[in-house]
């Protein structure tokens, strides 16, 4: 019994700490644990997207009055969510030019409309938690996912600030640990050297309600396409029925 | 007069008298009966012969979706990605309307793949069915034309640097290449010009001359008369004395109209699960770089194209440079299509249908078919997908390596093929359908 707690512990523990360590060819990206059909969650992500995200990044392709979809009222949205713009019926637009933009950041943050389609949400999940410390580069940070990006981590307050030591594999004996090309097999590990506002669970949930709220942005009629599918495979499995017999009964008498 | 000597219109009710009007003026009567209505086919038509009413079927398909979009799209390069994701997130049912075209354009290839793999089946490219199968490698050719030009439309990255590498590959035309790529996108890059025209050929010129050909295919179909998995030619049996009918063959309508309807609707439940419910399609049917608007100045590291193109875009890869220029791969590519045009000539064989043609030519045919997918598949990914050999091959990319074994045997399929359908041991054709 003892045992079985122990592993039951242990396992989230592991998959927590699967997106600190990875190797070092490839990042191995972090499943985001996202639904959009948590209603909740979007409106939360929505909460973070408009405080931490929108002050740079626009999500030109959206409007504000598009977030009644998720559960909100039109007076919330104006109350909570509108800073840079002046009428629900808005799209969520970035108070920064790209002129500004560019010549302040080196590139333009890019548009988020849909950026959850081309990145995926691990690779957003996996970003947005992947950010350290890095003297090399000109923001001072770094990410695992994106070598060099020109964002800094503008969460830095929440998430606390991490830095990346790379060390070499020990096996049980305590020896260097072959790749098997003659070198030495390498692990990336991170460490906090100043924490946040938020725990790293926090941060966690925190990231998983932004990146489902994008995923939700980059398509907002995929619940309702899935929900129609539903009834459209079911009429078009009848019609096969039907239409079946239809063609049986004039065959019948082709030999 | 004409006109008088007609039958009386019948079986239309109480509008006997209104289509007899027009049939009087018009040979209504006569042409529905000539393309369908009293068209003769053989029995025995399988599963491989639901493509060709599935693939009109489609074409009507995208003409639809397609007149929609045109409604709320925007050919401007300014404009056009957002009005893409206009059309998805505000105007009502866009979503729908937007991934029945994407899904359509593949479900297209799919299809046109499919029937023209029956056509290798049961040699229904042979005598005397060569025009109707040059009819449809024209089509073939038009389509790939029509996916070409409207994959630019939504100007995301993918849309505008596989333009750009489509383009470029004419600049490799010796002497005129570069001037000709010019003039094709009309500035220096793919830019607001080559978008507008590109939405020229898609929206009208191209679907002109496709359903042009499509009609064309139809009416040598209906002339020459369909194939079938036997190789029988019904058009040579003997009348049946009850029904006046070769003993094979029976009316298309109403027996194929209802067969072909119930064809339709498998293929929509299949088409409905990629709408609804996969319509990336893993990133094959849309892919995730082309979320990413048009960026002239951001080349993407690895530029794929549609999952139809890429047989032939390995092919393209596959074939070195000689003294510096690319033009031979685009040679090499343009001839694996046009070479679909000759195939009528190069099968020696006696028989038309796989059932009776000798192992040769059934081994052959596997081989090409794995052949095609094995480089269609290696099209979508850069050429480093398998790594690459040792030093004793000189380092070279195992992918490479495949693609260009593949290029040989895709082009030796069809440049032995007089050669070994002529050795190839056939069984005798029989006189009538064997189902």
């Amino acid at each position: 019994m003892k045992k079985l707690l122990a592993i039951l512990l242990l396992v989230p523990a592991l998959s927590a700490g699967s997106g600190a360590i990875a190797a070092q060819a490839g990042v191995v990206l972090d499943r985001a644990p996202i639904d959009v059909r948590d209603v909740a969650s979007l409106q939360a992500g929505a909460r973070n997207f408009v405080n931490h995200c929108l002050n740079c990044h626009s999500a030109s392709l959206m409007r504000y009055s598009g977030l009644k979809d998720i559960g909100l009222t039109e007076d919330q949205i104006r109350e909570n969510l509108l800073f840079s713009a002046d009428k629900v019926g808005e799209m969520m637009n970035s108070g920064m030019t790209r002129k500004n933009a560019t010549e302040w950041f080196g590139a333009a943050p890019p548009d988020l409309s849909v950026v959850a389609r081309s990145r995926g949400a691990d690779w957003l999940y996996t970003y947005l938690r992947g950010f350290y410390r890095d003297s090399e580069t000109t923001t001072g940070w770094n990410n695992v996912v994106f070598d060099k990006v020109a964002m800094p981590h503008v969460l830095w307050n929440l998430q606390g600030e991490r830095v990346r030591k790379v060390e070499v594999m020990k096996d049980t004996d305590g020896k260097d640990v072959s790749d098997g090309h003659g070198g030495v097999r390498k692990v990336v590990k991170f460490e906090t050297i100043k924490p946040g506002a938020m725990s790293a669970a926090e941060y966690d949930t925190f990231s998983r309600d932004l990146v489902n709220f994008m995923t939700w942005m980059g398509e907002p009629n995929q619940v309702l396409r899935k929900q129609i599918g539903f009834w459209v495979l079911l009429v078009l499995a009848v019609l096969i029925g039907l239409t079946w017999l239809l063609k049986s009964a004039y065959w019948k008498d082709v030999h | 007069m004409a006109a008088t000597e007609k039958r009386p219109v019948t079986g239309f009710g109480p509008l006997n008298g209104v289509v007899g009007w027009v049939d009087a003026r018009f040979p209504l009567i006569k042409m529905w009966e000539e393309q369908w209505g009293k068209y003769i086919a053989p029995k025995n038509f399988n599963f491989w012969y639901y493509f060709g009413s599935l693939a009109a079927f489609v074409l009507v398909l995208q003409i639809v979706t397609g007149i929609f979009l045109t409604m709320n799209y925007k050919p401007d390069a300014t404009q056009a990605f957002a009005s893409v994701e206009y059309i998805m997130r505000e105007v009502p049912f866009g979503w729908l309307i937007r991934y029945m075209h994407s899904t359509g354009a593949s479900a297209f290839f799919v299809v046109v793949y499919l029937h023209m793999f029956r056509a290798l089946l049961y040699g229904s490219y042979r005598q005397p069915r060569e025009l109707l199968w040059i009819f449809g490698v024209l089509i073939y050719l038009c389509l790939m034309a029509e996916a070409f030009f409207g994959y630019l439309l939504p100007w995301g990255q993918m849309s505008f640097w596989g333009a750009q590498v489509i383009v470029n590959l004419f600049s490799t035309i010796p002497l005129i290449g570069p001037d000709l790529s010019e003039w094709i996108r009309g500035d220096y890059v793919v830019s607001d010009a080559t978008l507008n025209r590109f939405f020229a050929f898609h929206v009208i010129a191209i679907p002109l001359v496709l359903i042009g050909l499509v009609a064309a295919h139809l009416t040598a179909l209906h002339e020459v008369g369909s194939n079938n998995p036997d190789g029988v030619e019904i058009k040579k049996q003997p009348k049946d004395p009850a029904t006046g009918l070769p003993l094979d063959g029976i009316y298309s309508h109403p027996y194929y109209t209802v067969k072909d309807i119930f064809g339709v609707m498998v293929f929509l439940f299949v088409f409905a699960i990629i709408v609804f419910f996969a319509p990336e399609m893993g990133g094959y049917f849309l892919e995730y770089n082309n979320f990413v608007p048009a960026d002239p100045l951001k080349t993407p590291a690895h530029i794929a194209p549609v999952w139809y193109f890429t047989p032939y875009y390995s092919i393209l890869r596959a074939v070195p440079p000689v003294l510096g220029s690319q033009f031979p791969g685009v040679a090499a590519m343009g001839a694996a299509t046009m070479i679909l045009l000759v195939l009528p000539w190069l099968d020696r064989s006696p028989v038309k249908s796989i059932r009776y043609k000798g192992p040769i030519y059934k081994g052959a045919l596997a081989l090409f078919v794995l052949n095609f997918v094995v480089l269609g598949y290696l099209g979508t990914e850069p050429t480093n997908v398998w790594g690459q050999f040792g030093p004793w091959l000189g380092n070279v990319e195992r992918a490479t390596v495949v693609a260009r074994v593949g290029t040989m045997l895709y082009f030796a399929f069809f440049v032995l093929m007089p050669w070994y359908t002529s050795i190839d041991k056939v069984k005798p054709e029989p006189q009538r359908l064997t189902w």
